[in-house]
């Protein structure tokens, strides 16, 4: 069944498109990697998916789900140092898209969210202050935040970046327990394409040529070397 | 014991429980809002809201109205909402924009002032409205009325969007992302700051304004490491500290807002020196 369709979408700032137009389009439980080299658009990509910005051109629609249904997990930022948030507020704020004109939340989404921190194994830090935390541990808390916003699809932009190797390792284990146990869509920006490779069952490659094919075809075209070094045969 | 009973003598005017009323109200209402003023970097805009409501005072003392809120309101609520809209591309001016219009309006309402007053005692007017000295306690029924309804209004507003303000001000981006109309929600954050400031002029005068609203608040966060409890903290002590300002300015007959910040003051020092030890236990534990 397919979940995103985007034909002809061309992203970019103030009438200026980054990239050519992307075509793709995402069944339900695909693990879609995307890659690309910096400032190739993967990001803007990501905005305009995300609805932060409008597309330049093209269409682009969700099936099946509401475009705010993304479950959002953003590049580690540097979060504000002195920001008082406990893990448990923070894991909660991601249920907020199903609140509507509701002040709180209900006790189905408070379940939901201890769920979602048990699944990621940040249950035992609930109480503790989101910023006083490792970045595995801080990643793994916007992970579950993600979850709670959607049960459908999840958009990863880098969810790796800065962590050492085994944080790495537990992060993508437990993306990899997301996608083939609870059936949830990812679509993940990264950089690490071997690893990425791995667990991904499509590649949408964004830079001077699109490709969008699965991993299988992706390879046999010569794979990453092939993209990054260029990529000036036609995909 | 003498303290006590001229306090239990002043309690009973009625002009000293008007002040108590509406000193606790804006000091619970400024406190709720400063913490998110203070964690979205937007400590100053209580202070530039404030001459902004300067300048407009001016004006309407100027024009000859006697209710000047009618003026008042409008015009700073129009400024917080230019200042708050958000975005990246109002951001990158954030500050420079606060201090133009703050300054601005300062200058533009005390020069207006001096041309066209009516009044003999210009610079004791405008003392009064900077430092708010006597203000607080020659409010009529009305007034504390007023301030009642406003005050309860924003508090309720307040726990109907606390969620919704927690994660604007946490990580903007994932709430939009997730739909959350966050430039509605930054819109209404910045009406009602407006509506604290104003309302706040009676009793802290337009320069002191921004202490009521960060001073609980960054006390608060020296403490506390979860959102709720900042929030609950931060309003228990700043009603305390508006308590015992005005009971200690009636006492030693000093100026009510200067002793209300001055009670801010000290108790953001108590509570650095708590957060320090207790960070120092954390970390030899």
């Amino acid at each position: 069944m397919q979940q995103l369709v985007c034909s002809g979408l061309s992203v970019g700032y103030e009438g200026k498109p980054v990239a050519p137009p992307i075509d793709f389009a995402v069944e339900k439980g695909d693990y879609v990697c995307i890659f690309g080299e910096n400032g190739a658009g993967k990001s803007t990509l990501m905005k305009t998916l995300l609805h932060l910005q409008p597309p330049l051109a093209g269409k682009m629609y969700f099936e099946g789900m509401r475009g705010s249904e993304i479950g959002y997990l953003p590049q580690q930022t540097q979060t504000q140092r002195d920001f008082p948030a406990s893990v448990r507020e923070v894991v909660l704020s991601g249920c907020l898209n199903g609140c509507g004109w509701r002040p709180f939340y209900s006790r189905a989404q408070k379940q939901r969210a201890a769920e979602a921190m048990r699944m990621m194994r940040v249950d035992g830090l609930a109480a503790r202050c989101y910023r006083e935390l490792s970045g595995g541990q801080q990643q793994r808390v916007l992970l579950a935040r993600a979850v709670c916003a959607s049960h459908k699809m999840l958009l990863l932009d880098e969810p790796v970046a800065g962590l050492d190797v085994v944080a790495t390792k537990e992060m993508y284990a437990l993306i990899e327990r997301l996608n083939a146990e609870q059936g949830i869509t990812v679509l993940m920006v990264s950089h690490d394409v071997e690893a990425a490779v791995q667990y991904a069952n499509k590649v949408l490659f964004v830079g001077k040529e699109i490709f969008f094919g699965s991993k299988q075809a992706f390879l046999q075209q010569g794979g990453a070397g092939r993209a990054f070094g260029g990529g000036h045969e036609h995909l | 014991m003498n303290i006590f009973e001229t306090l239990g003598q002043y309690l009973q005017f009625p002009f000293v429980q008007y002040a108590l009323i509406v000193g606790v109200l804006i000091a619970l209402c400024s406190s709720l809002l400063g913490v998110t003023l203070v964690l979205k970097r937007y400590s100053f805009i209580g202070d530039g809201l404030s001459h902004v409501a300067f300048g407009a005072m001016a004006v309407a003392g100027i024009v000859g109205l006697t209710n000047d809120i009618v003026i008042v309101l409008p015009v700073t609520v129009l400024c917080a909402i230019l200042l708050l809209r958000g975005g990246t591309k109002a951001r990158i001016m954030g500050d420079a924009a606060v201090a133009m219009i703050s300054v601005g309006a300062l200058a533009v309402g005390y020069l207006l002032l001096n041309i066209f007053t009516p009044s003999s005692n210009l610079a004791g007017d405008v003392c009064t409205v900077l430092f708010g000295t006597t203000s607080i306690l020659t409010l009529t029924q009305t007034e504390v009325w007023l301030c009642a309804a406003i005050s309860v209004a924003v508090i309720l507003l307040y726990i109907f969007f606390y969620n919704k303000i927690f994660a604007v001000t946490f990580d903007e981006t994932f709430a939009r992302a997730t739909g959350v109309r966050t430039r509605a929600h930054n819109i209404a954050i910045a009406a009602i700051i407006a509506v604290i400031i104003v309302l706040a002029m009676e009793l802290v005068g337009s320069l002191l304004i921004s202490a009521l609203v960060i001073f609980p608040a960054l006390a608060a966060m020296r403490v506390f490491k979860n959102f709720r409890a900042v929030v609950i903290c931060s309003a228990v002590l700043s009603v305390c500290c508006a308590v015992l300002g005005i009971l200690a300015s009636i006492v030693w007959s000093t100026p009510v807002g200067s002793t209300i910040v001055a009670a801010d003051i000290v108790a953001f020092g108590a509570f650095f020196l708590v957060g320090l030890i207790l960070g120092r236990r954390k970390k030899t534990a």
